[in-house]
């Protein structure tokens, strides 16, 4: 049993001791925004935040996060109240087959978070972690300076 | 050709095989119906009305990333006369959908949307032919507005008034008229993508998110190396409850959760005895291997034409092109589930029907037994793992009967188990005459077929099928027919009006390792092949790559896309920058395709970098022009992925490039800005979008390539080392 903080709830998962935070995210906890793509750090559709700090979940055990709080793309905003990235993603068509998706929101949240108004070169390097085979980059590099943009008015 | 269903007889192979793409089927004496519909004529097999309000559509076309559904929808929407809103798309599933064969081959919206058009036109003048008759007002006088039928006094009926009325259980006829392309409001716009809201949100869209009650999770455990062969499994325990199921050398686990089922996997690997052997090339001398094995191929023409006149100078170049991978970022996966003698396998195939008939001919059991239901997966570029992996779901689930199965491969699976893009070699001669022009073309393409698909052989061609014990042999690829735009020499005749040609291919019939399809197949070389001999005829002319090519075209819209390119880029006032280049790509995907013409500009550095893409298309009409644009610049994206970085790597057992590591492929860091302009031909028919651009951007990079560093590279991809090799 592993507790910990789950997109702002607390959560108590039945997990095995050295089982991966993803494993216990896609199965105990029902989730499916954070997806598997390698098991080995080298892609990024398994990213989550961590405390607020992007995080491979493939590799990250679930024992490791007991009392901290895990933040995956489900937790940024939902379709009724989405967050200002989703929307961003979505008025700038940015995917394909979107599998890469969910770990490069969770990404774009922690740099909007610490940077507001990031160049072209921050965002690409935020990003770099991950692998996107579509092709949807320039795309989503569009789609965070738009969310940054619309995060930087104030409401 | 054969006169059954979708048979198509493949002059290379000699063998019948169902269709690749249904666009043009064989004539079979029935009236000429547009795309898919000429197979699959029954109305309600494409659409139904629901009393609340609904239309559902039923294409046997399949979502991979590429927006297909959208596009159906638009069209749909478009000729029924109703809110975009209202249309719902079923994913495909035997045996009820369309049998559109394979999603690939950018047919879709050939293949179903003019299926869908034609189908949803019908539809509608049965319907306003049936009000027309109950109410006494004329058909000329009733419009359509959101699927109310609206008479001179007011509405007079809706689709969901009638929706019950089994108005469609009829079969489809020539004389339904698509509205001429002044009147369509929806189709030709951006309506945003159906699926992606899902994708941004993390909802369970994929197969892989699929969770049945009782769900058990599989995992494969993969011999070391090629063709070995299990000889032994040491006795132990596994974690939790897990359990193998093995059959020859096809070996899985079946666990309750991933991670048991992982680690089973990794315990029972440790314990299993392999026999080993050497059966790939020597991956350092490749072209050497190619052309030895050529000599035991099978040679065939693919296009002669003129008699070569006493050439003046003969450029003879030789281009090579190594195995490529899929490398898909979701590894493969499915669900199976044996119910009684029956097995349901949900899966990210792109041909549903293709897939259950090889699922049947390996089990050994009638079609009928098999049922394939369709679920997105992560983007498919061609024949992946994805069919392989829902075989393997279904041997795995064999073993617990009334329990749904799911298996996920590994990374390493992924990238070192799907079938490659074979490797491929490209011998030219060009002849050029007293102006410096190409007088006579002869090429001859070396290359293992770019297809095994499943269900075109009476064999399965299914990757377990080849390492149960009683196993099915594992056969050289073919070539999808010319017809079909080939496989190997794919874009391997000039477009350019070179007075006298001949191109010839070899087909290898030995396979050491697996090939198939994979975005643009023989393209991806034979247009860089092409276009890098017009460069240099170029060169040696003392004329500019574009006005070179401009001088051997004649297709108005070749020019077109070349023109707007040039346009786009700055083309004809560029300056030159030390360090930099620019490069000028063209082709017509398959020859009968899509139009396209790619300026790329690189800067070399310790390696080169793609800065900068602009690209020009016609893909005819243009249904969601951003949907055009994505794929173009996707597809743009991938073949400079394909020129600067990747390659599959090999020893004489393995492949060792089963990790992003060794199987690299382009990041954000180093991904170009990409501009897409796509001519607007709405008269035009669909000519398809999604595999056009890449091979002239690979053609237009090494062009730029020599453009910054005066190299002309002979072998992808154009790394460092190649590049000192080509200098
Ligand atoms: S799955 Fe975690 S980085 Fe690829
Ligand atoms: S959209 Fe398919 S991998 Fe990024």
């Amino acid at each position: 049993m592993v507790a910990f903080t789950l997109n702002g709830a607390p959560v108590a998962l039945e997990v095995s001791p050295d089982a991966s935070l993803l494993h216990a995210l896609r199965g105990p906890a029902g989730l499916s925004g954070p997806r598997f793509g390698c098991g080995t750090e080298q892609c990024g559709t398994c990213m989550v935040l961590l405390d607020g700090a992007p995080s491979y979940a493939c590799t990250l055990a679930a024992s490791a996060c007991a009392g901290r709080a895990v933040t995956t793309v489900e937790g940024l905003g939902t379709p009724d109240a989405p967050h200002p990235l989703q929307a961003a993603f979505l008025a700038e068509q940015a995917g394909q087959c979107g599998y890469c998706l969910s770990g490069i929101l969770v990404s774009a949240a922690a740099l909007l978070a610490r940077d507001p108004d990031p160049d072209d070169g921050a965002i690409r390097a935020a990003l770099d972690p991950h692998l996107c085979r579509c092709g949807s980059h320039n795309r989503i590099l569009r789609a965070v300076r738009r969310a940054a943009a619309a995060m930087r008015v104030p409401a | 050709m054969s006169g059954g269903k979708g048979l198509i007889a493949d002059p290379v192979t000699g063998t019948t095989t169902t269709g690749f793409g249904a666009a043009m089927p064989p004539a079979d004496g029935r009236p000429r119906l547009p795309g898919s519909l000429h197979l699959n004529r029954r109305l309600s097999q494409w659409l139904s009305f629901h009393a609340d309000g609904r239309v559902t559509i039923t294409p046997g076309k399949v979502e991979l990333g590429q927006g297909i559904l959208t596009t159906l929808s638009q069209i749909a929407a478009e000729e029924l006369d109703v809110d975009f809103g209202r249309i719902a798309v079923t994913p495909a599933a035997t045996p009820t959908s369309p049998d559109e064969a394979v999603t690939s081959g950018s047919l879709s919206t050939q293949d179903s949307g003019g299926a869908l058009r034609h189908a949803c036109a019908q539809a509608r003048a049965i319907f306003l032919g049936v009000v027309a008759q109950r109410t006494g007002v004329p058909v000329d006088s009733i419009t359509v507005e959101d699927g109310v039928f609206l008479g001179p006094a007011g509405a007079i009926g809706s689709y969901w008034a009638l929706a019950d009325q089994a108005l469609l259980e009829t079969e489809a006829t020539p004389d339904a008229t698509p509205k001429p392309p002044g009147a369509r409001r929806i189709a030709g716009t951006s309506v945003p993508r159906l699926d992606l809201p899902d994708k941004v949100f993390g909802a369970a869209r994929y197969v892989h998110d699929l969770r049945l009650p009782g769900m058990l999770q599989a995992r494969m455990i993969r011999p070391p190396s090629r063709r070995a062969t299990l000889t032994a499994i040491a006795d132990g325990a596994l974690p939790g409850d897990a359990r193998v199921v093995r059959d020859g050398d096809f070996l899985a686990v079946l666990a309750a959760t991933e991670w048991e089922a992982e680690a089973a996997a990794t315990r029972l690997a440790a314990r299993c005895t392999w026999q080993e052997r050497d059966t790939l090339p020597d991956q350092a001398s490749l072209a050497v291997w190619l052309r030895d094995a050529a000599t035991r191929g099978e040679r065939s023409e693919v296009a002669s034409r003129g008699t070569p006149g006493t050439a003046g100078r003969t450029l003879k170049r030789e281009f090579l092109r190594p195995y490529l991978a899929h490398a898909s970022i979701g590894p493969s996966c499915a669900v199976a589930l044996w119910e009684g003698d029956t097995v349901t396998v949900w899966s990210h195939t792109q041909g549903p029907y293709n897939l259950r008939a090889d699922i049947a001919k390996t089990l050994r059991c009638p079609a009928e037994k098999v049922v394939v239901r369709h679920r997105e997966g992560a983007g498919c570029y061609g024949h992946n793992g994805a069919d392989d992996v829902a075989l393997d779901a279904v041997l795995a689930a064999r073993a617990v009967p009334g329990t749904p199965v799911r298996m996920l491969w590994s990374r390493a699976e992924e990238l070192g188990w799907s079938p490659f893009s074979p490797a491929m070699l490209v011998e030219v001669e060009a002849d050029l005459d007293a102006d410096g022009g190409i007088a006579a073309w002869r090429s001859h393409i070396v290359s293992n077929g770019h297809s095994s698909r499943p269900g075109r052989d009476p064999a399965p061609t299914l990757l377990a099928a080849s390492m149960l014990a009683d196993p099915f042999p594992v056969k050289p690829s073919i070539n999808p027919p010319m017809a079909a735009g080939g496989g190997a020499p794919r874009n391997g005749v000039p477009l350019y009006a070179f007075p006298a040609l001949k191109v010839e291919t070899t087909r290898l019939l030995e396979m050491p390792v697996r090939t198939s399809a994979l975005r643009g197949l023989g393209a991806t070389l034979n247009v860089w092949a092409i276009e890098s001999v017009l460069d240099e005829a170029a060169a040696l002319a003392g004329e500019d790559p574009l006005d070179f090519r401009l001088r051997h075209l004649e297709a108005k819209r070749a020019v077109a896309v070349l023109e707007r390119v040039a346009a786009m880029a700055g083309w004809r006032t560029r300056q030159r920058r030390e360090g930099w280049g620019m490069g000028i790509g063209f082709a017509r995907y398959k020859n009968n395709g899509a139009w396209a013409a790619v300026v790329a500009e690189v800067e070399a550095r310790e390696r080169i970098l793609c800065r900068r893409l602009w690209i020009a298309g016609d893909v005819g009409e243009v249904v969601n022009p951003d949907g055009v644009a994505n794929q173009f610049e996707g597809g743009a994206i991938h073949g400079t992925s394909v020129a600067l970085l990747e390659e599959v790597r090999f020893d004489r057992r393995r492949i060792t490039s089963d990790g992003w590591d060794s199987f690299p492929i382009l990041r954000f860091s180093e991904v170009p800005q990409v501009a897409v302009d796509i001519i607007a031909r709405p008269d035009q028919p669909f000519l398809g979008a999604g595999e056009a651009s890449m091979a002239p951007t690979i053609a237009a990079i090494a062009g730029a390539i020599t453009d910054a560093l005066g190299i002309r590279p002979r072998a992808l991809p154009f790394t460092p080392d190649r590049l000192a090799a080509a200098a």
